[in-house]
């Protein structure tokens, strides 16, 4: 079948489904419009999927998170102009955090481009700095060429979004379809590249004759598959593990040296031992500000090894002694058989003090006054869900750092959640790209009131594509996380924080969707076990306390040791007063 | 300091946006950018030159290789190299003046390559440094009108050929990786 395909003249748009299909495309997330059009008449010929979706924003949400989820490239559909920079939030999002994503346009006939034509935005132009590679595509013969080589970028190397815009015509007119000639031609892409012998001994030099090291886990450990080779590299090295938020995952959380999550919101511990160590091993990261607070203090007695594959994190933000440039995997097999075991216990033990006085003040551990809590919400999710094949997407925001917290993440792609970017509105579509790609997976959105509201569109998506997901809006009736800024460093002065919110049981009801309402602890686990028995999804609307912080926190600008730190008396709402 | 940055690309539509973009994007400021056609027709060939110190001239480098259609970068900021920048100067020279013009023009080496009534045009090729010299002393007599292309460059020694080689090897396989990116 494929070779008569070949011989035969096919139109752009045709061709356009053919290649995918042949990239192993399952489901597309697309938006329908004029500049499109042909491609959407070719889509009764494809065995693909198209999930329609209600803003062009959610279907390139729902592409990230079908990447986030699957390890697969996730692809987003839309027309001309609107369409286009309707994407342009959910591109940027998956740029940040390296999703591989291929989004495809629909674009003016190439006449007309330049004439201000109805619908026309210079599309490639717009998202030339948040691609990692784009294409205008102004003829059929270039179609196919053009898609293997965006799946091509988008999935090898420092993965990313990679932007194909069509032309109307491009689409329509036809000509012959050879998929061997139209393989990809990057003469200048290089995305294996690996480290010099004598950089690896040079680390080994240094790993070998350190006494405090830290893994610093990043979200490459989970995009290189290399799980199991930091597993084993950490016990035999018998080195800590701290992670990144998009690390979560990549080191199981019951592992006795996984500390936990760094930074911003890190915890106590996580950052002070950070500070005092004497080597940091950076797996796959890159030294965010938010993982690193001021680095004029940043582990100011560490030596620094990283090994990352893009050359242009080396010494960007943090300079480093030795830079192992490669796949994480691939360098972890080869630094792996010369590991020497090392006796770490007194590292390790001085780790463990730093630990005591945090558990004291941990949320769990105060007094239960009543309140609900996000922090207890969480927890009892995890809870009732751990044992499941779960994945917890968050939206951004204080509810997004609680689940960090109190979700512990055993298994990789487990969590989705905008890191680098921060993009509110990201969960609910993510979720259903997520649902889509492992529909045999227990799929929660984390979510707060306000991000909810900003794509909560996409519940019609889920409903019309029959996905079984559970919402959890954690309820405070502010942009907490702003709100939470405002209290710390604006002396209170809640300006545009307090929202007025809709029923969402009702909203969820609109919908078909069945919802519940949980305002105190007592109900939480009630709740969750409900809605997991259902055959559905189901909204719960978790009224939680409304003036919360989020606990330590380690002010912009401010060394990474110097924690806010919970008062060691919960904060009550006016209304008990 | 300002580096000197030879790039070799990839010669399509857009490819000029995109190195211009990023620089935009890491906040680095071109100082001169010229580009052109090479020996190979699928080949274009830029020379930058940047302000920047040693780590970013490595994260310039480092960057410009993030660009798919970038084939080969070459700081060439401390070897051997001829760099040729090109100026024309319209100046104004009357009948009283035009003799020392002419004068000035020649110590320079530069050449008049159009006369009128009122001013003489001369055209220089040279380093920046010998074109702001000559600049410098025709100023008093009036400059009209200057143009000048930006610097390009190209190593001294049989090295600048080894590159021309490279980008053919790059241009023909995909593979064939001898960029070190150590530190």
């Amino acid at each position: 079948m494929k070779d008569q395909k070949s011989s035969s003249p096919m139109t752009g748009a045709s061709i356009l489904w053919e290649c995918l299909e042949r990239e192993g495309v399952k489901h597309v997330f697309g938006y329908p419009g004029g500049a499109i059009l042909p491609a959407y008449d070719a889509l009764k010929n494809s065995k693909i999927h198209h999930v329609l979706v209600r803003h062009e924003q959610g279907a390139t949400h729902m592409a990230d998170g079908y990447a986030r989820a699957s390890g697969q490239v996730g692809v987003a559909v839309a027309t001309s102009g609107p369409g286009a920079t309707n994407m342009v939030t959910g591109i940027a999002t998956a740029m940040l955090d390296s999703s591989p994503i291929v989004c495809i346009t629909g674009q003016v006939g190439s006449k007309l481009i330049g004439s201000d034509a109805f619908q026309e935005t210079d599309i490639t132009g717009v998202t030339l700095p948040i691609t990692k590679h784009n294409y205008l595509v102004t003829h059929a013969s270039e179609v196919a060429q053009t898609v293997r080589e965006a799946f091509y970028v988008a999935r090898s190397g420092r993965p990313g979004p990679v932007l194909i815009d069509i032309t109307k015509d491009a689409q329509q007119t036809t000509c012959p379809f050879d998929w061997e000639a139209a393989a990809p031609q990057l003469p200048g892409y290089r995305p294996d590249l690996s480290p010099a012998p004598q950089e690896y001994d040079h680390a080994l030099e240094l790993i070998h004759h350190s006494k405090r090291p830290v893994i610093l886990a990043g979200h490459g450990i989970i995009v290189s598959g290399a799980m199991r080779e930091v597993r084993d590299f950490a016990e035999r090295a018998g080195i800590p593990v701290a992670l990144t938020l998009l690390g979560l995952g990549a080191f199981p959380a019951s592992h006795p040296l996984n500390l936990g999550m760094m930074g911003m919101h890190g915890e106590a511990w996580v950052n002070h031992t950070i500070q005092e160590a004497d080597l940091l091993l950076a797996f796959g990261m890159r030294f965010d500000d938010r993982v690193t607070g001021t680095l004029k203090t940043y582990a100011p007695n560490a030596k620094k090894i990283h090994i990352e594959i893009d050359p242009a994190e080396i010494n960007k933000n943090v300079k480093v002694d030795v830079a192992l440039v490669g796949d994480l995997r691939e360098v972890l097999h080869e630094l792996l058989p010369r590991i020497e075991s090392i006796d770490r216990s007194e590292w390790l033990d001085s780790i463990d003090k730093l630990k005591g006085d945090s558990a004291v003040r941990d949320i769990q551990n105060l007094p239960d006054s009543g309140h609900l809590y996000a922090a207890h919400v969480i927890n009892d999710l995890w809870r009732e869900t751990r044992e499941a094949n779960t994945i917890v997407v968050t939206d951004v925001g204080q509810h997004q750092m609680w689940e960090a917290q109190y979700y512990h993440h055993e298994r990789p792609r487990s969590l989705v959640t905008s890191g680098g970017l921060g993009t509110m509105g990201f969960a609910l579509p993510a979720a259903i790209g997520a649902k889509v790609a492992c529909p045999e997976a227990e799929v929660w959105v984390v979510v707060g009131d306000g991000g909810f509201q900003m794509t909560m569109c996409e519940l019609a998506t889920m409903v019309q594509e029959n996905l079984k997901i559970h919402i959890a809006i954690i309820n405070n009736g502010y942009l907490g996380m702003v709100r939470q800024w405002q209290e710390f460093f604006y002396e209170k002065n809640y300006q545009a924080t307090p929202l007025l919110n809709p029923d969402f049981a009702k909203l969820a009801e609109a919908y078909g969707i069945r919802s519940m309402t949980v305002s105190e602890r007592s109900q939480v686990v009630p709740a969750v076990q409900s809605a997991r028995k259902h055959d559905g999804p189901v909204l719960i609307n978790f009224k939680v306390e409304q003036e919360d912080s989020v606990y330590p926190m380690v002010a912009a600008g401010a060394a990474l040791h110097e924690m806010i730190r919970r008062p060691s008396k919960i904060v009550e709402t006016a209304a008990d007063e | 300091m300002l580096n000197t940055f030879v790039v070799y690309v990839e010669n399509k539509p857009g490819v000029l946006t995109r190195v211009a973009s990023l620089f935009r994007r890491r906040a680095f400021n071109i100082d001169s950018l010229t580009v052109g056609r090479t020996e190979k027709p699928e080949v274009s060939r830029m020379t930058i030159t940047v302000d920047a110190d040693r780590d970013q001239a490595r994260r310039i480098e480092a960057n410009l290789y993030k660009l798919v259609n970038v084939l080969l970068v070459e700081n060439i900021t401390n070897q051997p190299s001829i760099v040729r920048d090109l100026a024309m100067i319209r100046v104004a020279a009357t009948h009283g003046a035009r003799s020392h013009v002419l004068e000035l023009a020649s110590v320079f080496r530069a050449r008049v390559v159009d006369v009128s009534t009122e001013s003489l045009t001369i055209e220089i090729t040279g380093g920046e440094d010998k074109i702001d010299g000559l600049l410098e002393v025709l100023r008093p007599y009036g400059v009209l009108e200057m143009v000048r292309t930006g610097i390009v460059a190209m190593r001294r020694g049989s090295k600048s050929s080894d590159a021309a080689t490279a980008v053919g090897a790059v241009a023909q396989e995909t593979t064939g990786d001898d960029v070190s990116y150590s530190v």
